[in-house]
């Protein structure tokens, strides 16, 4: 068994591991960053759209606050948020994005003098002052009462995560590509690491270090239509799980967007609605207004989503090779506004679908997009559960998101708590150290590495691990899709339970040699069958409809019953339904239960409602 | 539609030691907007799951599924099958070490590339946490971000006639990197200092401007325009030092 040793192993190389790697590297501090692939094609490279702080540097952003991004954040949240969280990611956003300046992202700056502006397709004008020439501009995002998003053209986290890898090289931060975190190794109350398989050659490892950081982005990938990358598999959440100590809160909360394009689930911009786009479906009538007379294609993302889901299950879809899917329409915004305005929305409809928005109807379906729920941690980013183990970035459950994040709102977080975590990672570190117990890392190696051989030679049954991950994709959909029921979600917790068992025979086709990917799938196939059972038996729990959970048959906001986290862990192994715990959603109030002031909804009120703590004197 | 394609793919496991290079045919059902993407994890799950290869973001934006289509080095997710023949052979990128079938390691070269360029801005200035940022011109912003998009796919290296000759070519991508940063007025860094680390053979010298990089880079990046510009101004700082330095001036790209 080769053992490598480090005093922080960041298990991934996005920018929120990486930005606490950099933390404990300018500290003096060894470390390790793990990914699946090189650090720079980490999913947060996908990111286009850009990072919210309240910097207040651009016309429409004047007047902006970190105050006034808080209220935004935690109204967005549906008062799911853990409001000390919200709190310090607004106050430390500004700090964070003059860093990624100074460190070198060509941030787009502001250009003075009078300036045109889009809005719901419409041109108008605005006046950037000249004192501010140069600063960092910002740009419109949904959900927001001033244009906060710092953005660099239509490649923000691209910009964004090759500066910070920059400097992790320059700071000495070791990445290890490649490579694939299994387990951690633990004695059920402190983290001293993971085994690693190696995916260049198939080796197993063991990495030990003092402080460990689940920094692995989402878990979209337990879902057929994802806009998520493929690696986004929830591998640091399913070794947590696996602790039976470390609960995953809130699993239920899952953001889905109207218009993935089919087959390949790409994003195409909320523009094309904004500017006019219809939904149109397999007779090619355009449903929304019948659902939404108001607002139609307009209404909020979630709304939309749920709607086209219901017109499909009406089998009103078009079918495809794919699954059905819906028409999205732009045609009518003539071939002048297509090439200007929605240019990149033509580049990908022409690169991966061979489709001409101009002349033919672009084939989109609603999709999974982020993952709100996570590692729980605790507001330094300390994992519950396991000394020596934090979490960031999409992976935790810091929790400044609730039931619904908004846009800007992930990337700036990997940053934000990215340095915030950090620095709570090197006082760990200077102030803590650990016996590593050679009994814990050897029975944690032979563990996986009985784990391979048996799926290599088929010990414990033949299931074909893409038909058993194929029946977890059909089932979450149903249950815990766009719109959840009662009735759906217990269907597919049943279902579950079995496709657990089938998960557990697993066995190889191909010879499980080196870097073999059918053996990576297999070897996490029952973690992500437990994520994907998280997610419904937690959904069905959830008697309510909050931010991004929308129950059918409770479709109020239940404040006196619900205003609390999911905490759901896994406590034995061989359980088949996850544990679940609750703990209230924030401990602090700077604002009250109330109104999100968008998307409507019933509200019941809690019984004894909280005071505002103002900022400041926080408990 | 519905025509039947014939896949030719490299198959050769380097852990296997039963395993030889060879070629090996699938061939598929063609389905309507159907890309590369789609094809190899059919053939994955459906034909032959020792099949290697890689994907990451499947939408052309993480540089990841880089690789050898019939002849010529692209991305293999915005590829589509119908502009494409009935027979297509898929090769892996040369120049990269083989990790197994399509799938090469990009990460270990350009992690070595990084070192040798110091790819981050040099400087002697430290980040102050209660000052306003530093100003930009918004033109110089899009100018930088313009050769920042390289998305390391590897495509250019591997199209490299120098690079597939000597190993040490820091290639395309790395003088890009190094124009990038001359760029940029965060980083100190002197004429001298870019010259000791591209002003060679295995840097800009070293390439035979036959902008092969430039026609297969899936991102457009000028490098044209850049291996050009870089030439020039490394030619300068050549000649100005053996000139004088009273002669010597500094040439601005
Ligand atoms: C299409 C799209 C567009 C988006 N646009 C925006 C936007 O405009 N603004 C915004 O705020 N947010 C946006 N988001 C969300 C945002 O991009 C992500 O939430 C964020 O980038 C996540 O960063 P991260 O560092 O947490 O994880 P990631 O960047 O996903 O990094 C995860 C890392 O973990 C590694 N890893 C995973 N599993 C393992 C394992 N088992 N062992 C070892 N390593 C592992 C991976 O290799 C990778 O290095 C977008 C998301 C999508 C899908
Ligand atoms: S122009 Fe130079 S870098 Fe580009 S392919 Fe030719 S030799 Fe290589
Ligand atoms: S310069 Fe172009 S071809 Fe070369 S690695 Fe970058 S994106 Fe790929
Ligand atoms: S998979 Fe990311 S570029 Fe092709």
């Amino acid at each position: 068994m080769q053992i490598i040793q480090t005093d922080l192993l960041c298990i991934g190389a996005g920018l929120a591991g990486e930005r606490v790697a950099i933390e404990a590297a300018e500290n003096g501090f060894s470390v390790i960053c793990l990914s699946l692939v090189p650090a720079r094609r980490s999913h947060s490279s996908a990111a286009q759209g850009g990072m919210q702080a309240a910097l207040g540097n651009s016309a429409m952003g004047e007047g902006d606050s970190p105050d006034v991004h808080f209220a935004d954040t935690v109204k967005g949240s549906d008062w799911g948020a853990d409001q000390e969280c919200a709190r310090i990611f607004v106050d430390t956003a500004p700090i964070a994005m003059r860093q990624m300046a100074f460190w070198g992202v060509p941030w787009n700056r502001v250009v003075p003098g009078e300036q045109t502006y889009y809005k719901g397709g419409k041109p108008f004008t605005a006046y950037e002052k000249p004192e501010n020439e140069g600063l960092i501009h910002s740009r419109s995002f949904g959900g927001t009462a001033k244009w906060r998003t710092c953005y660099t053209s239509d490649g923000t986290g691209h910009a964004v995560l090759y500066t910070l890898d920059n400097r992790a090289a320059q700071m000495g931060v070791q990445v290890h590509d490649k490579t694939e975190a299994i387990a951690l190794i633990h004695d059920g109350e402190t983290c001293m690491g993971a085994i690693v398989r190696d995916l260049k050659t198939g080796e197993l490892k063991a990495y030990l270090s003092r402080a460990t950081l689940i920094a692995t982005g989402g878990y979209g990938r337990i879902y057929r239509e994802s806009t998520n990358a493929v690696i986004c598999d929830g591998g640091g959440m399913i070794a947590a799980l696996d602790t039976g100590v470390v609960p995953f809160g809130n699993p239920e909360a899952i953001q889905f967007h109207p218009t993935g394009i089919v087959p390949t689930d790409i994003l195409v911009t909320e523009g094309c609605r904004g500017d006019g786009g219809t939904l149109l479906d397999v007779n090619q009538y355009r449903f929304m207004p019948d659902y939404e007379p108001e607002k139609a294609e307009l209404a909020s993302r979630d709304v939309v989503s749920r709607r086209m889901t219901e017109h499909m299950r009406k089998g009103l879809g078009v079918k495809s090779p794919y699954g059905d899917h819906l028409w999205l329409d732009i045609r009518h915004l003539g071939e002048k506004h297509i090439t200007t305005k929605l240019r990149e929305v033509q580049e990908i409809c022409e690169s991966f679908l061979g489709v001409d928005p101009v002349h033919q109807l672009i084939p989109v379906r609603p999709t999974q997009h982020y993952s709100m729920g996570g590692v729980r941690t605790n507001k330094d980013g300390a994992a519950y559960g396991l000394k020596g183990l934090f979490s960031a970035g999409e992976a935790a459950c810091w929790d400044m998101h609730g039931f619904n994040r908004l846009g800007g709102n992930s990337l700036a977080e990997t940053i934000v708590a990215g340095m915030w975590v950090g620095g709570k990672v090197v006082e760990f570190l200077a102030g803590t150290d650990t016996t590593f117990n050679t009994a814990a890392i050897r029975e944690a190696y032979e563990k996986q590495a009985a784990r391979i051989q048996a799926l290599i030679k088929g010990q414990n049954g033949n299931e074909n691990v893409y038909a058993v991950r194929n029946a977890m994709f059909d089932t979450i959909m149903k249950g815990a899709g766009i719109f959840r029921n009662g009735t759906d979600l217990t269907e597919s917790v049943t279902k579950l339970q079995e496709i657990l068992q089938r998960a557990r025979k697993v066995g190889l086709r191909s010879n499980g040699l080196g870097a073999n990917q059918e053996l990576a799938l297999a070897l996490k196939i029952e973690g992500m069958v437990k994520l994907a059972q998280c997610v419904c038996y937690a959904a069905l729990q959830r008697t309510e409809s909050r931010g991004a959970h929308t129950r059918e048959d409770f479709p109020e906001r239940n404040d006196r019953d619900w205003l609390n986290r999911t905490l759901a862990t896994w406590a034995n192994a061989s359980d088949d339904l996850p544990t679940l715990n609750y703990e209230a959603a924030t401990k602090v109030f700077e604002i009250p239960p109330g109104e999100r002031g968008y998307g409507g909804g019933k509200i019941i009120p809690m019984d004894n409602p909280p005071q505002a703590t103002p900022a400041g004197k926080k408990a | 539609m519905a025509r039947m394609l014939k896949f030719n793919i490299f198959r050769y496991n380097p852990q296997d030691p039963k395993s030889v290079p060879h070629m090996q045919s699938f061939t598929i059902d063609e389905t309507e907007s159907m890309t590369l993407f789609i094809v190899l994890n059919r053939l994955r799950e459906e034909q032959d799951p020792s099949l290697q290869f890689d994907f990451c973001c499947r939408a052309g934006i993480c540089g990841a599924c880089g690789m050898v289509v019939n002849g010529r080095p692209g991305l293999a997710c915005h590829t589509k099958t119908k502009d494409l023949p009935e027979e297509v052979t898929l090769m892996p990128l040369p120049v990269f070490k083989l990790v197994g079938d399509l799938s090469v390691d990009t990460g270990t070269w350009f992690r070595g590339m990084y070192q040798r360029v110091k790819s981050w801005c040099e400087t002697k200035k430290v980040f102050d946490p209660n000052a306003q940022e530093e100003r930009m011109d918004n033109a110089l912003a899009e100018k930088i971000y313009e050769l920042d998009r390289c998305i390391e796919c590897g495509c250019c290296v591997a199209a490299c006639g120098t690079a597939l000759m000597r190993e040490d070519f820091l290639g395309a991508t790395a003088l890009n990197r190094v124009a990038r940063f001359m760029l940029d007025p965060r980083d100190e860094r002197t004429e001298q200092e870019y010259f000791d680390i591209v002003g060679t053979d295995e840097g800009i010298f070293g390439c035979m401007g036959l902008l092969a990089c430039e026609d297969v880079c899936p991102k457009y990046l000028p490098l044209q325009d850049v291996l050009g510009r870089l030439r020039q101004r490394m030619a300068f700082a050549a000649v100005n030092n053996i000139l004088p330095s009273f002669l010597r001036k500094d040439v601005k790209l």
